[in-house]
C-alpha cells in the first residue's frame, strides 16, 4: 500500500508540473462543453424567437386585387412588399434563392371571391429549402386563417352559425414539464461529463504507460523491489484523480453555466440544482476507474506517445456511441440499459434534470456494473503490465 | 554475489543469449565485455528481472531471479542501458522517489539522498528539473536513483556511454569505492581498455555465448596477445555465430 501512494503521488506532483495535462484536466474539458452548450442554447432561442416576433417580408405579384387579404397580412406581422414581375419571373426568383417565397394573386381573384367561387392564389416555395419551408408554412397559416374568416362571414350572411364547419374541437394537452423539454437539449450534457472525465486523465494514461517507456524511465522503475501491481495502481489510481477533478470543473461550470442561459425563453427550466450536481458527480464517479483503466489498457498496447494519442482520441468518442443511438431511437431507461456503462449514466442524468423518480434499482445496476467493467479492465491492465513485451 | 548459470533466451527466431554462465564476486569488479549485439544488455536484463530466461539460471545472493523475484530485486542497484529520468522532477525528486520505492522511511530518505547526491558530485544541478539536462548530468543522477538504497549488487548497462573524460573519471572512482566497500559490482562494455583498467575479472562474450571468462592477464596469456585489443578480437573469434 505504501508503495501504491508513493507511485500516485509522484505521478500527481509529476503531472501537476506538466501544462499539457493541466491544460486538458483543467481548462479543455470542462470549458469546452459548457461554451458549445451555450453556443448551441443561444442559437436555438434565436431562431425560436425569430418565428414568433419578427416581422416576416412576403413578396407578392398583384397585390392590388386583394387589398382585404392584404390588410389582413399586415394585420398578421406579415409586410407585403413587390414581388417579380411575374409567375414565370417569381418560379425563378424561387429557384435561385433571391426570394423565399412568392405569393402569386390572379388578376380574377376578386371576380372570384364575389362570384363565391373558390378563388385562386399561388404561392411559389421551394420545399427542401428548411427555411423558406418555415416562412411558407407561416404565409399558408396565414391564408388559411384568412379563409375560416371568409368562410365564417359568408356562413352568418346566410343565417348558418359558422361552428358547424368546426364538428372537432381538438385541444392538445400538452403533459410536457418546462424540466422535461429541456431533457431533450440537456441530454447531450451528460456526454460532455464523460467527455471532460476522460480529457482529465488522457495524458496520465499516456504518461504513465507509452511516455514513460519512451522516455526510458520504464526499465529502471521495473528494477526496483516493488510489483508491478503496485505501479500499475499507483498510476491508475493518479489517473482516476485528475479525471474526478476534470469531472467535478466541468459539472461545477455547466452548473454555473446554466445560470446565464436564458432557458426560460425555450420554455425549460433544467433540474439542475447543487443537489442534482452531487448526484450526478456519484453517479458518474463509477465510470472514472472504467475509463481511466480503459485509456491505460488502450495506450499500454501503443509504442509511442503520439500513437498512444491517436488511439485515445478513438477512446474519447466510444462512450458517445450508446448514448448517439439512445437519443436517435429516443428510448426510455430500461433496466437491461443500466448494464452499459456511459448509457446508463446518460440515461439517469436525464431523469434527473427531468426531475423525474429515479428507479433505486436502476442506479445500483449502473453503479455496480460500471465499477465490475472498471475492474475488469484494471485486472487485465494489471495482467499485461507483467509481460515482458511491455518494454517493447 | 551474482550467478549465472547456462542461461538462455530468444527473441523469436533471434537467440540472443546462449548458454552463458559465470559469477560476479563480492568486492570485486566484474567486466561483461563484448561487441554491440552480443547479448550483454540480454543477459543484464534478466539479472534485474526484467527478462525471463528461457533455460538456465540465475540468482542475486541466492535469490532466483526467476522464483523470488522481488527479494533479488531488494539486493540490486541497476543502471539499464538508456535510463530516462522524469523531466519534470527535479534531481533530488527524482532520487527520492526510487529511495521511497525501495522502502526506506522518510527521515532515511533525505539522509541517503543528501549523501548520494554528495558522493556523485550532483549538488549543482540537484534541485533542478531533469529536463534539459546533459547526458553527463542523467547519467549522474541515474546513477544516484540506482545507488541510493546502497544495494549489495550493483548492476550497470553501459555506464560510460556519453560521458565525457571528467564523467569518465568519477565514474571510476565511484565504482572503485564500491568495490572497496565490499560491493558486487558487474559492469558491461564494449570498450576493452575501459573494462581492462577496472576490472578484477572479465567476461568476453560474444554471439551470446561467454569466450572467455578471467582475469586480465589470464586474458592475456590465454590468447597469447599482450596487447589487449589484439587479445579481444581473438577472444570474439574462438565462439562462431553458431
Amino acid at each position: 500500500m505504501r508503495t501504491i501512494i508513493a507511485v500516485f503521488f509522484k505521478e500527481i506532483i509529476d503531472n501537476l508540473r506538466d501544462r499539457r495535462t493541466l491544460a486538458s484536466a483543467l481548462i479543455m474539458g470542462p470549458i469546452f462543453g459548457p461554451l458549445l452548450f451555450a453556443f448551441v442554447i443561444n442559437l436555438s432561442i434565436e431562431r425560436s424567437l425569430e418565428d414568433v416576433e419578427r416581422t416576416m417580408e412576403l413578396p407578392v405579384i398583384g397585390r392590388e386585387h386583394a387589398p382585404n387579404l392584404m390588410r389582413y397580412l399586415e394585420s398578421r406581422n406579415i409586410e407585403v412588399i413587390d414581388g417579380p414581375a411575374d409567375a414565370a419571373a417569381a418560379i425563378e426568383a424561387v429557384k435561385a434563392g433571391a426570394n423565399d417565397i412568392v405569393l402569386i394573386v390572379p388578376p380574377g381573384f376578386g371576380e372570384q371571391l364575389e362570384d363565391t367561387v373558390p378563388a385562386k392564389v399561388e404561392l411559389v416555395s421551394d420545399q427542401a429549402n428548411t427555411d423558406a419551408d418555415r416562412e411558407a408554412r407561416r404565409a399558408r397559416r396565414a391564408l388559411y386563417a384568412y379563409n375560416q374568416e371568409l368562410a365564417a362571414v359568408r356562413l352568418s350572411a346566410r343565417g348558418i352559425n359558422p361552428t358547424v364547419l368546426r364538428p372537432l374541437n381538438i385541444d392538445d394537452v400538452d403533459v410536457s414539464t418546462p424540466s422535461g423539454r429541456s431533457a431533450i437539449l440537456l441530454g447531450m450534457m451528460s456526454y460532455f461529463f464523460i467527455f471532460a472525465a476522460l480529457m482529465g486523465g488522457m495524458y496520465l494514461a499516456i504518461d504513465t504507460t507509452a511516455g514513460e517507456r519512451e522516455r526510458g524511465s520504464l526499465e529502471p522503475l521495473l528494477c526496483l523491489p516493488v510489483t508491478r501491481d503496485q505501479l500499475i495502481l499507483g498510476k491508475i489510481g493518479a489517473t482516476c484523480l485528475f479525471m474526478a477533478l476534470s469531472l467535478s470543473l466541468s459539472l461545477f461550470s455547466f452548473f454555473v453555466a446554466l445560470r446565464f442561459m436564458p432557458l426560460e425563453q425555450l420554455g425549460m427550466t433544467p433540474n439542475f440544482g447543487p443537489g442534482v450536481v452531487l448526484a450526478a458527480l456519484l453517479l458518474f464517479a463509477p465510470f472514472i476507474l472504467l475509463g481511466a483503466a480503459l485509456m491505460t489498457l488502450v495506450a499500454s498496447f501503443t509504442k509511442s506517445y503520439r500513437e498512444a494519442q491517436t488511439w485515445l482520441s478513438v477512446v474519447l468518442i466510444a462512450p458517445t456511441m450508446p448514448i448517439l443511438i439512445v437519443s436517435i431511437l429516443t428510448l426510455r431507461p430500461r433496466l437491461e440499459f443500466m448494464f452499459i456503462p456511459s448509457l446508463s449514466q446518460h440515461l439517469l442524468l436525464v431523469d434527473m434534470v427531468k426531475n423525474e423518480p429515479v428507479n433505486n434499482l436502476h442506479v445500483l445496476i449502473s453503479v455496480c456494473s460500471t465499477l465490475a467493467f472498471g475492474a475488469m479492465l484494471t485486472w487485465i491492465c494489471a495482467r499485461l503490465y507483467r509481460r515482458e513485451g511491455l518494454l517493447g | 554475489m551474482i550467478r549465472v548459470d547456462r542461461v538462455h533466451k530468444s527473441f523469436g527466431k533471434v537467440r540472443a543469449v546462449r548458454g552463458v554462465s559465470f559469477d560476479a564476486p563480492d568486492g570485486k569488479i566484474t567486466g561483461l565485455l563484448g561487441p554491440n549485439g552480443a547479448g550483454k544488455s540480454t543477459t543484464l536484463r534478466i539479472l534485474y528481472t526484467v527478462l525471463k530466461p528461457d533455460e538456465g539460471t540465475a540468482s542475486i545472493d541466492e535469490a532466483d531471479v526467476v522464483s523470488d523475484s522481488l527479494k533479488a530485486r531488494q539486493s540490486i542497484g541497476a543502471l539499464p542501458h538508456g535510463s530516462g529520468l522524469y523531466p519534470h522532477l527535479t534531481a533530488r525528486e527524482n532520487v527520492a522517489y526510487f529511495a521511497r520505492l525501495c522502502g526506506l522511511d522518510k527521515a532515511e530518505i533525505d539522509d541517503k539522498v543528501a549523501e548520494i547526491v554528495r558522493l556523485l558530485e550532483i549538488d549543482d544541478f540537484a534541485d533542478r528539473r531533469t529536463k534539459g539536462f546533459s547526458q553527463g548530468q542523467r547519467t549522474k543522477v541515474s546513477l544516484a536513483r540506482a545507488l541510493v538504497h546502497d544495494p549489495q549488487n550493483v548492476i550497470l548497462d553501459e555506464p560510460s556511454n556519453g560521458l565525457d573524460v571528467m564523467a569518465t573519471r568519477s565514474l571510476r572512482d565511484l565504482i572503485l569505492k564500491l568495490r572497496d566497500a565490499g560491493r558486487c559490482v558487474l559492469f558491461s562494455s564494449h570498450v576493452m581498455q575501459e573494462v581492462a583498467a577496472l576490472c578484477d575479472d572479465i567476461c568476453i562474450i560474444a554471439h551470446g555465448q561467454v569466450a572467455i571468462d578471467d582475469s586480465v592477464d589470464g586474458i592475456r596469456s590465454r590468447t597469447g596477445c599482450d596487447d589487449l585489443e589484439d587479445a579481444f578480437v581473438k577472444a570474439i573469434h574462438m565462439v562462431g555465430p553458431d
